[in-house]
């Protein structure tokens, strides 16, 4: 239901205006999906409180602002990205560079990896790989009640492709790191498509910086297809600023024996939606979703996780965990989908939170279908305070009081941090938490790192 | 070293300790005894500053100074440490970062230089040797997943690392086999200085063949009713504590 037409209304009007820019170098398959999408769109329209997925989460301040530019960056503003370098110390990685989601078109060229692996735009994979796009674009996402993913299809007109072939394993992750600069107010939709396909192993670290401070507003969809017995982890660091609206839509599709993992760690954010569909989609699959959320002030932080076993012997585990300090807010909605046919399914949930003052506030929703009778599932949540037993304890051991609440908070955290399976990685993200904790990342909330 | 006068204490508004005095001399080991429910481990977590204990009337003078103005860390650096009855699970905080971190505020109470993670490290595998603690559990998180056993082997642990001048056992040999217990025990034996003092507090007179006291306390209803040599200890493991009730009513105390 368009419960706020003429806010949707202006987005379509967009549209209609502009689809020339908009598709002008996209492929025509790519194209051929914009249609339908708009209309779907113009059907749903802008969610709002009183869509049960988007309940806890109001988007008004991002959706009644008037963007500065609603497109992709133009060539000059590429060379800006060029010059950033990341320097997480030991993280050995192929990287690669976006902005605002878009891959560099200046030198726009494909990135060949070891093991016959392609990186490139999803534009020109559209051409280079066309029997591959036409086989994966669209087929994955689909939601038949969240509006922003139709806008997204119509109107996003690049992002990223990765295809990682039959056997393919690569040892070293792959590392993108997605700069968010513009001088104007800009509102970016990027679309991506990740193909692993059967036997393949990869690893791809998605960092987020805003490196300037004007108002931002994301809404990006990204489809991974993880093929038979294939293994695939994203990881996605969230720091952007308080002005920053971040709208992410991952739809993970696995094949039979595949394993794929999720991890949002959102360290800093305005607005933060994370959705994430997982779809086990062929007997023996295993899926994790992982969420960290650390909020303060204003800030508001949902991710909404929806697993789909659709096959017998399946297992899925999710595990979010928050701090929210100050006023800020957070949501955690998790489906469990277990069709009919699913026996022998292992579901798994958990959501802890913990509130650091009375104004936070969270909002927790397990949410359990189940059709099929061989099923174990399990789920918890709890909002609270931190353990003040434990605190004594420390305290008790001579550790003074802020420093036993930081310990305790981080080791809360630690738990979500602890299934980053990169070393380096998982070391660096210990301490980017400790930072946050400690309120030094606020600080310098528009870089997670020292950047040149 | 730690003088306990008229120790009035409620919790929610119910009176569980009703005047203590109590005078423990450095080198002293004293034991408090006593049946379920009579204030033992009330009085240990008014030493070791917990807050849930409302102190009504009274003083402790801990090394000459008033114990009610130091905050639970700063009695901890003091020398004060507390064998916890429950010791708590703290998942995700390693045993190490966490005990490093509590060496390394002694240390700068003391104004010591903190140590250097393999300095840090060193001590931790002669202390873990001492209190014969497995190696893998200084690699875990804090109490996390231990058994009964071991949580109360890791209390000794810490307190070897922390070396405290007054050492409050709170039931430590509670829900420990006979084994666990002598290790447990000979821990705090080889612990012993000459200057340090220990109070342990325990049910049962088992421990105390262990770790043999100076002076027992007999604590019921509120109120030391008893104190002796060690030999009370023997008396009450033979007799149980009614004849102690019996007596405190005959003469009309409680």
């Amino acid at each position: 239901m368009n419960n706020e037409p003429e806010k949707s209304e202006r987005y379509y009007r967009l549209y209609k205006e502009q689809i020339g820019i908009i598709s002008e170098n996209s492929s025509p398959y790519i194209n051929s999906f914009r249609e339908a999408a708009i209309e779907k769109f113009n059907r749903l329209g802008i969610p709002t409180r009183k869509d049960e997925a988007y309940k806890y989460t109001n988007l008004d301040t991002f959706f009644n602002h008037e963007f500065g530019s609603y497109f992709m960056p133009s060539k000059s503003d590429f060379v800006k990205a060029e010059e950033f370098r990341c320097d997480i110390a030991d993280l050995d990685t192929h990287g690669l560079v976006l902005l605002n989601g878009f891959y560099p078109t200046i030198n726009g060229n494909f990135q060949q990896l070891p093991g016959g692996i392609w990186i490139g735009s999803l534009n020109a994979a559209a051409n280079k790989f066309s029997s591959l796009v036409e086989k994966h674009y669209g087929r994955y996402a689909d939601s038949e009640t969240d509006g922003l993913l139709h806008l997204n299809t119509a109107m996003a007109s690049d992002g990223v492709f990765i295809y990682v072939p039959e056997n393919s394993i690569l040892k070293k992750p792959i590392q993108i790191v997605n700069l968010v600069h513009s001088d104007v107010d800009i509102f970016n939709q990027h679309r991506n498509l990740i193909i692993v396909e059967k036997n393949a192993d990869i690893t791809l670290i998605i960092c987020d910086h805003t490196l300037s401070p004007q108002r931002f507003l994301t809404n990006a969809v990204t489809e991974i297809y993880v093929g038979e017995n294939a293994h695939f982890d994203i990881i996605r660091v969230q720091n952007e600023h308080n002005n920053a609206g971040k709208l992410t839509h991952t739809f993970i599709h696995q094949e039979q024996n595949s394993s794929a993992s999720s991890n949002n760690i959102t360290l800093h954010g305005g607005l933060v939606r994370n959705s994430t569909y997982h779809y086990l989609g062929g007997e023996g699959a295993e899926s994790y979703s992982y969420g960290l959320y650390l909020a303060d002030k204003w800030q508001h932080i949902d991710n909404f996780v929806n697993v789909d076993h659709a096959f017998p012997n399946c297992t899925s585990n999710q595990l979010f965990k928050g701090v929210l300090d100050d006023m800020s807010t957070g949501a955690f909605n998790g489906r469990i989908y277990v069709h009919k046919d699913a026996q022998g399914t292992l579901a798994y949930q958990k959501n802890n939170n913990i509130l650091l003052t009375d104004d936070a506030k969270m909002d927790s929703k397990p949410q359990l279908e189940i059709y099929a009778d061989d099923v174990k599932c399990s789920h918890g949540a709890t909002v609270g305070q931190l353990d003040e037993n434990a605190l004594f304890y420390l305290q008790s051991r001579g550790i003074n009081k802020r420093d036993a609440r930081l310990m305790l908070m981080f080791g809360f955290a630690h738990e979500v941090i602890q299934n980053i399976k990169v070393e380096a990685l998982r070391e660096r993200m210990d301490n980017l938490v400790m930072q946050r904790l400690k309120g030094e990342l606020s600080r310098c909330a528009s870089c997670m790192v020292k950047c040149g | 070293m730690l003088i306990i006068k008229d120790l009035k204490v409620s919790i929610e508004g119910k009176i569980i300790l009703k005047g203590i005095s109590l005078e423990i001399k450095a080198g002293e080991i004293h034991a408090i005894m006593g049946p379920n429910g009579s204030g033992k481990s009330t009085l240990a977590a008014v030493l070791a500053g917990r807050d849930f204990a409302e102190v009504t009337e009274g003083t402790i003078t801990y090394m000459g100074k008033n114990l009610f103005d130091m905050s639970p860390e700063e009695r901890s650096k003091e020398g004060i440490f507390l064998g916890f009855q429950y010791p708590i699970e703290i998942p995700g905080v390693s045993m190490v970062n966490f005990l490093k971190t509590a060496l390394n505020e002694h240390r700068k109470h003391d104004g010591l230089e903190p140590l250097s993670a393999s300095d840090f490290l060193k001590i931790m595998r002669e202390k873990k040797e001492l209190v014969e603690i497995d190696s893998k559990l200084a690699n875990r998180s804090v109490n996390e997943g231990f058994s009964g056993g071991e949580k109360k082997k890791n209390e000794i642990f810490q307190m070897s690392i922390l070396e405290p001048r007054l050492a409050i056992l709170d039931e430590t040999d509670s829900g420990l086999d006979i084994d666990a217990l002598r290790i447990v025990a000979n821990g705090v034996n080889k612990l012993k200085k000459p200057d340090n003092s220990t109070i342990v507090i325990t049910h049962y007179q088992r421990l105390l063949d262990y770790i043999v006291p100076d002076v027992v306390h007999v604590l019921y209803d509120g109120r030391i009713v008893k104190t002796a040599g060690k030999e009370l200890a023997m008396e009450l493991e033979k007799k149980g504590y009614d004849w102690i009730k019996q007596e405190v009513y005959q003469n009309g105390i409680a």
